[in-house]
């Protein structure tokens, strides 16, 4: 399924958080099993730590997957915004959480 | 890397932006039920029925727990159209504490779970959000609908700056965990 690898070579691994998304205009017809699957399934946009749980696939596998399923053009992947250089998390998305939060 | 979209290029009818927060603390804390109280999905778990060396070496009330979390244990929440934050649990056991990186790399901030009556249980946690810079607030789970000790008690225990937001709540109640998520957010 994945020959062997768990890492996709010197990219460092996907984020359990990362949200992949499908490309509606891929042609899907020759995509088998699990590829076929997270293709499918991803038409609703999920998580990486997502598509592990529904599909029952370890998340080291899905990673594999989801990576080369980009590679191919199949599915993009939203990924996290990444911290400013000093660590601290960008002061706008604190915000729009905190505004997502106390609309609950 | 080709096969990644930045934020920089997102676009919020292409699937929302993902961002990470860490529910931790001992085992038995009520991580799962923290993450559940909130989520707008079923919290996706994993989790194995209790054996037999486990019983053997729990201690107190919580060896009443049936089963305990093994594997990802997260829950979703949307919080706008291009928004979505993920509570991610970090295993109770130390012998998983080898998943803890996994999982809270790139986390925002984290949620520690304490149960009152095993203050001690939250000390792994602390020193791994403090070793690694990740902003937190400190919830101490009403077990039985009381607290064995006050929230000054627990801070003195786990000798807390008084800046570090630690809330009373009950694990169960949505509206304890988005308060408890609130103040983790404005002090992060």
């Amino acid at each position: 399924m994945v020959r062997g690898r768990t890492r996709d070579g010197a990219a460092p691994p996907i984020p359990v958080e990362a949200i992949v998304v499908t490309q509606p205009d891929a042609d899907r017809s020759a995509l088998v099993l699990e590829r076929a699957a997270i293709v499918q399934l991803c038409k609703h946009p999920q998580s990486i730590a997502e598509v592990s749980a529904l599909l029952r696939v370890p998340v080291g596998v899905v990673r594999v997957l989801v990576g080369d399923l980009t590679t191919e053009g199949f599915v993009w992947v939203n990924l996290p915004l990444d911290p400013h250089a000093d660590g601290t998390v960008d002061r706008g998305l604190l915000e729009r959480v905190l505004a997502g939060l106390e609309a609950l | 890397m080709t096969w990644v979209v930045g934020p920089d290029h997102f676009d919020e009818r292409e699937g929302a932006m993902p961002v990470k927060l860490v529910v931790c603390g001992g085992y038995g804390a009520g991580k799962t039920t923290f993450v559940g109280a909130i989520s707008e999905i079923v919290p996706i778990t994993t989790e194995a029925p209790i054996t037999e060396v486990s019983v053997g070496t729990d201690e107190g009330a919580a060896a009443t727990k049936v089963a305990t979390t093994v594997a990802l244990d997260f829950g979703r929440i949307s919080l706008d159209s291009g928004l979505v934050l993920y509570l991610f649990g970090t295993p109770g056991q130390s012998r998983f504490r080898f998943a803890w990186d996994q999982v809270a790399t790139g986390a925002i901030g984290a949620v520690i779970l304490v149960d009152s009556r095993r203050i001690e249980d939250a000390f792994p946690s602390l020193d791994f959000c403090e070793a690694r810079g990740i902003p937190f607030a400190v919830a101490v789970n009403r077990f039985d609908g009381l607290l064995v000790h006050d929230l000054a008690a627990v801070r003195a225990a786990l000798a807390l700056d008084g800046e570090i937001p630690v809330l009373g709540i009950d694990a169960r109640s949505r509206a304890d965990a988005k308060g408890t998520l609130i103040a983790l957010d404005l002090h992060a």
